[in-house]
């Protein structure tokens, strides 16, 4: 085992962890810590935009934004949270621009910005140009950039350990994190004053999703292991254009410049549901027009897909703005856009939800916003919450940098007023003791099998449309998997990159994030964005206008309490596009 | 269709030398050859071991030797591979574990060429302006996902440890030319010593490599000519 001591941890090198650790460096002593070196992060498959009010192509302004974000989340978001992401996002976004990344520009030399879905000018008017971009690989340069930041300013990267305990002390501060150097098989103790986790989303939970093979929810669930709450975990976006079958995203930085998703008859049918904002209506309210043509008949040949139609974009659009995901298109279906349509299907894409903080990415314990000291969140393994019950597209990127910002700054203050609390005894045993387990079991259940069941019932129980039935059925399903999941066996018994022993660890935190999905998802009895019951069709402002707080309880149990929503600017309204 | 697999295996923790093996399995046209790899090992033999993440060839960790060529394991698709394919790590690099490679000489080349925005006339408020000729003229170059395809490809490589490799040279070309940046000096400097850009004996390996289909020998002609000219041309190549 190995010892360190730093002022901050930082676990996850995406987005969000680089911009903290850019705060930090150089002024404070920092680990990032990645399960991946830090370009491989899922982060950088992000593709259409960062917004920002730049008015840099017609008039904008964040309050536009502001509201955009607070309607396109069906007014679950805590306005005074999306009030700091949409002001800052502007100085953010010049701040990656003075670090290097290369947007796309104006003719004047500024940063161009393109349209994107549910954000629009005047409260609703129409759709504004408010994406800041770099061709269709915006993810890719952030992530990039920010890496090279954090070259610049000698940042410690623990490139290859994996996250497998998160240390609390008695009083319930939180002191360091337990890692598994895939390397060597080592058990690293990072003692600190401060951690961050920014570990990322949980997509793969799903059968069908565009997330990376790490999105596992790792850093989510061991806090919850611990007692820590997650916030909203029913609220799940199925982004509308999937490659099918695959789940690969296709941007809706394609509908931003103009394409169509068309049925079996050729229609643009967004248009017949939302008439305004057609297309560019928000990823939920899109999934499930999608959900409902195919369940009306008009899938392509009678299957589940639909079609995304590029074919009457000027050819240089597509070659300039959209040439990583129309290379997809021809890569993995031999489809050429420019000539048909691309198949298409909702897929499993982002997590509203996650550990639950304030406007400084200190996570919260209970509804009255205790904070948990030493403990931060930032990225998508929180919920502060800016999405609410949807989030608008490009409006990750904004919290990334914004929240991840905001983490690092505080943290600062805190390493300096702070001294180390004392670890307890045998931080690493608890994870010692399952990884020996699972290292010395001879046969048992197969994580391979498991995790196939549990993606398959959540892909078709708790997906776009839920009824209490189905979510019965798969909250049933997810326990007898727990149950499984703990006599599972791996092949793998070796010390040195033992890639079979991480995916075993992976999957228990899968299915932690999983039960609480379907947890929340069973009691929030209504519609509300992304969380769509077929049984209960209306929105509940009545007694649904409350995030939905999940604690892991003694007995193993879970306890959902509610936690009021702030209203600062914008009273609950229809919403309609 | 069936296919055989044919695997490159070492581990270290068991083997002296690597030896292939052979895994028959039934599989889709369409399947990613990652796809593959990992219905080996879920199924099959859990100990087979390489690097992978996004599974759509964007974050550049499963770059290996596909039937004698360098590609992304996610990015290649069963039908274009024929009935008998073989999966070898990268050349060129330290084998850690069966298809997985020591990335620290890769990343430590790549660090060599200062890989970020050398600049200090940051506007106080506000972007600063570049036009959009001079935003593509490094647009090829920004395409890059360090997979290491390319470097591992190039037969100097193979050989010489000290050269930088196409990839971090694909990385220097980024800041070189990219109008906002103050520090094409002090890498075309670094580029032009014994481990640099001279090395490239322009065998275009590299770019039949690339993924992204970046213009790696372009690029690093360009760079050379830089060098000799003594000039950097923000706008025109």
């Amino acid at each position: 085992m190995a010892y360190h001591r730093y002022d901050a941890v930082i676990v996850g090198a995406g987005g969000a962890g680089l911009m903290a650790a850019i705060q930090l460096a150089g002024k404070a002593n920092i680990a990032v810590v990645s399960k991946l070196y830090p370009t491989r992060s899922h982060t950088g498959a992000a593709q259409g935009g960062v917004s920002a009010a730049l008015g840099n192509t017609e008039e904008d302004h964040w309050e536009w934004h502001m509201y955009d974000t607070v309607k396109g989340g069906d007014y679950l978001v805590d306005q005074d949270a999306a009030e700091v992401l949409t002001r800052e996002a502007i100085d953010a976004v010049y701040e990656l621009e003075h670090m290097g990344l290369p947007f796309n520009r104006t003719p004047d030399g500024k940063i161009d910005q393109r349209r994107f879905g549910g954000h629009t000018r005047n409260f609703g008017e129409t759709p504004v140009r408010r994406a800041c971009y770099a061709a269709d690989r915006t993810g890719h340069m952030i992530i990039q950039t920010l890496y090279q930041q954090g070259i610049k300013h000698n940042v410690n990267f623990f490139d290859e350990h994996h996250l497998v305990d998160i240390i609390f002390t008695d009083d319930g501060a939180c002191c360091g994190v337990v890692t598994y150097e895939i390397k060597t098989g080592e058990m690293h103790v990072i003692h600190a004053k401060t951690v961050l986790i920014a570990s990322g989303g949980f997509g793969r939970v799903f059968k069908v999703t565009s997330n990376a093979l790490a999105g596992t929810g790792d850093g989510v669930a061991l806090a919850f292991n611990h007692g820590i709450p997650l916030m909203d975990m029913e609220m799940y976006q199925f982004h509308p254009t999937g490659i099918y079958k695959m789940g690969i995203l296709l941007s809706e930085a394609a509908r931003g410049e103009g394409a169509v998703v068309r049925n079996s008859e050729g229609e643009a049918f967004a248009a017949r549901y939302a008439p305004t904002l057609k297309d560019l209506a928000p990823r939920d309210m899109m999934s499930r027009f999608i959900h409902q043509e195919i369940k009306e008949g008009r899938g392509i040949d009678g299957k589940d897909y639909v079609l995304l139609d590029f074919t009457h974009l000027p050819e240089e659009v597509i070659d300039e703005k959209l040439p990583d995901i129309t290379d997809f298109a021809r890569t993995y279906l031999g489809v050429e856009p420019k000539k048909e349509g691309v198949p298409i299907q909702p897929t499993a894409h982002y997590a509203m939800g996650g550990l639950p903080t304030n406007v400084e990415g200190q996570v919260i314990r209970d509804p009255q916003g205790t904070t948990v000291p030493g403990f931060y969140s930032a990225g998508e393994s929180a919920c502060v919450s800016v999405h609410g019950a949807n989030r608008l597209g490009t409006n990750s990127l904004v919290d990334l940098i914004v929240f991840g910002r905001r983490a690092g700054k505080h943290m600062y203050g805190e390493i300096q007023s702070n001294d180390w609390a004392e670890l307890p005894k045998n931080p690493m045993d608890r994870a010692r003791e399952q990884i020996d387990t699972l290292l010395s079991r001879k046969s048992g259940e197969s994580v391979a099998d498991i995790r196939k069941e549990m993606q398959e019932v959540m892909m078709d129980d708790v997906s776009v449309v839920r009824t209490h039935e189905g979510l019965t059925e798969a909250h049933d399903k997810i326990r007898d998997l727990q149950q499984a999941y703990k006599n599972i066996a791996i092949m793998d018994k070796g010390h040195i990159y033992n890639m079979d022993l991480l995916e075993g660890l992976e999957l228990g935190n899968m299915l932690e994030c999983a039960e609480t999905i379907v947890a929340g998802a069973i009691v929030r009895k209504e519609s509300r964005g992304a969380h769509y019951r077929e049984d209960f069709q209306e929105r509940d402002d009545k007694n649904w206008l409350a995030h939905t707080m999940t604690y892991r309880e003694s007995d193993g149990s879970l306890r959902i309490e509610k936690k009021p929503i702030v209203i600062t600017r914008f009273e609950p309204k229809e919403r309609k596009y | 269709m069936e296919v055989t697999m044919r695997i490159k295996r070492f581990n270290p923790e068991t083997d002296k030398k690597a030896h292939f093996e052979e895994y028959k399995v039934e599989v889709e046209g369409t399947d990613r050859l990652l796809d593959v790899l990992n219905q080996i090992k879920w199924y099959i033999d859990g100990t087979l071991t390489y690097r992978r993440s996004c599974a759509h060839g964007i974050c550049g960790s499963d770059a290996m030797r596909i039937n004698g060529r360098n590609r992304l394991a996610c990015k290649t698709l069963m039908q274009d591979l024929g009935k008998r394919i073989t999966l070898e790590p990268l050349i060129g690099f330290k084998v850690e574990k069966d298809l997985l490679v020591d990335m620290e000489p890769f990343f430590a080349a790549y660090k060599s060429v200062k890989p970020y925005l050398i600049a200090d006339d940051a506007p106080s408020s506000g972007e600063r302006l570049q036009s959009p000729e001079e935003r593509h003229r490094f647009d090829d170059t920004t395409k890059c996902i360090l997979c290491a395809a390319c470097t591992s490809s190039c037969p100097i490589t193979w050989t010489n440890d000290e050269f930088v490799g196409p990839a971090a040279i694909v990385n220097a070309h980024r800041f070189i030319f990219d109008s906002r940046d103050q520090g094409a000096a002090l890498r075309l400097k670094i580029l032009n010593k014994g481990s640099g850009v001279w090395r490239c004996r322009t065998v275009f390996n590299c770019t039949d490599a690339c993924p992204r289909d970046i213009k790696v020998t372009e690029a690093i002609e360009q760079v050379k000519r830089a060098l000799i000219s003594g000039e950097v041309n923000y706008t025109e190549a």
